[in-house]
């Protein structure tokens, strides 16, 4: 199953995690590749004001250029785009990006189901979303338009989650999806490489 | 929140409408924001089709007004950034404060706190009295709120730690009265503000401002439209004036940004 879902393009991979999901990060961000052909587009829970610590500490960890995400910007292959605290992101038509500080979604801004639906809109069947640990089901609204939409959906292994919540509403629901623990996640991903 | 997608003719046919019918021009909104936010108004309200929803916006003069509201973003915060407000205290205002008279503009201003929270920064550094506050919306609807002055009580303990943190001094109550769960900010401030629609796509510069605020509106503008309000701003700002912009906004790729100075980290720009 794996292999096959690899073997399709992919021009974007979203991650949404929320409580227990930064260590996945941590996890897997030092054994990407540094050549990735596609962006990185992240999207955790987290205070406002805190935007440079997950951004330091990623920075720190890996080979990819990791970029606190600005309205506009463009996104391009092999980069990492941390979505800012108290900002929904958006993804244009054009593959740039757009902030958006409208009502919170899900108790949560930045809301993972607006990225995750706005990346599904625009990138279709080569969109690849990963959802992580986390305690409320932000995410899983968004993992069904990612869906309808072609693209693949990969949740973290709820037994394997510090907040198996999240990933198990989600699970629930994607009947599609292939569950991964966090150790095979960076290898899943550099086999996206096209 | 989920909803059948729209598609993009439909969108365009739709804000067209809005442009001819009722002269407000959304064409050069960022696409993606407008799109959500129409797709969710047309969830919420449960229209049959979007024909139903178009024909409503296009001919229902009330629903227009609602369409309005409610494509527009009007969530705010008093003190929203207590950096920057910090930078306003210490920075801008008390250069503002040697000029005989300080004329403020608040561009996209909403429900008003972000003009309330200037007017006292403004009171607690002596300067209220010798100014005048313009705040401005596209929104009629929002501007009737700003003026009241009243918001929504449990909301100000966040407000309040806001303002502690942007070097607030006085006891943050002393501002306002509780009226069940609303709270009235005092009229003192207020009577130095005047509120009025000003569209920023299409209406023109009104007055000099030594400081202009325009915070989260040009992130749902495209790149040519902020350009032109960028403009827009430039004819309305005096030399040696600042512009604030919102924490994630840039001056950076606008032509003429060169005449203007970043103020130490914050997102403030004086035109030289």
């Amino acid at each position: 199953m794996a292999q096959t879902i690899a073997e399709e393009k992919c021009s974007a991979l979203v991650i949404g995690g929320s409580a227990g999901s930064l260590d996945v990060l941590l996890e897997i961000f030092p054994d990407l590749k540094s050549n990735l052909s596609f962006p990185i587009i992240l999207v955790t829970h987290r205070k406002s004001g805190n935007d440079s610590l997950l951004t330091d500490l990623l920075k720190s960890r890996t080979h990819l250029i990791v970029n606190e995400a600005e309205e506009k910007q463009p996104i391009l292959r092999g980069n990492v785009y941390i979505t800012p605290g108290d900002y929904h992101l958006l993804i244009e038509e054009d593959i740039t990006i757009s902030l958006d500080y409208s009502e919170k979604v899900n108790y949560s801004r930045p809301s993972i189901d607006v990225t995750f639906q706005s990346a599904a809109e625009v990138f279709k069947d080569e969109l690849v979303c990963i959802l992580l640990s986390g305690s409320n089901a932000d995410g899983v609204e968004g993992l069904k338009i990612v869906e309808k939409w072609g693209g693949r959906v990969i949740i973290q292994n709820p037994d394997t989650a510090i907040m198996p919540y999240m990933p198990q509403q989600a699970l629930n629901e994607i009947k599609t999806a292939l569950v991964l623990n966090s150790f095979e996640m960076a290898a899943f991903i550099n086999k996206l490489n096209n | 929140m989920i909803s059948e997608a729209i598609d993009n003719e439909q969108i365009d046919a739709l804000l067209s409408d809005v442009l001819e019918v009722h002269g407000y021009d959304f064409l050069e909104y960022s696409h993606a924001s407008i799109k959500r936010r129409i797709t969710r108004l047309y969830t919420l309200d449960n229209f049959v089709s979007f024909a139903e929803f178009r024909y409503a916006v296009k001919s229902d003069k009330q629903y227009f007004k609602r369409f309005l509201e409610e494509i527009t973003v009007n969530v705010t915060e008093m003190f929203r950034d207590p950096g920057f407000y910090r930078s306003l205290r210490h920075d801008v205002l008390p250069v503002l404060g040697t000029y005989p008279f300080i004329r403020i503009w608040v561009a996209g201003c909403s429900t008003g706190e972000e003009a309330y929270s200037l007017a006292i920064l403004l009171k607690e550094l002596n300067l209220l009295q010798k100014s005048l506050i313009y705040a401005t919306d596209i929104n009629p609807s929002v501007l009737e709120k700003a003026k009241k002055g009243m918001f929504p009580l449990n909301y100000l303990k966040g407000y309040s730690e806001n303002y502690l943190a942007s070097d607030g001094t006085k006891d943050f109550s002393s501002y306002y009265t509780a009226n069940y769960s609303l709270a009235k900010f005092d009229e003192s401030l207020s009577s130095k503000m005047i509120f009025s629609t000003h569209n920023l796509v299409s209406d023109h510069s009104f007055n000099e401002f030594q400081l202009i605020l325009c915070r989260n509106v040009l992130i749902y503008f495209d790149k040519e439209l902020q350009h032109k309000v960028f403009q827009l701003f430039d004819n309305s700002l005096e030399k040696l004036g600042y512009l604030a912009l919102g924490s994630k906004e840039s001056l950076d790729f606008w032509p003429k940004a060169k005449e203007y100075k970043r103020v130490k980290l914050e997102k403030i720009w004086r035109k030289l």
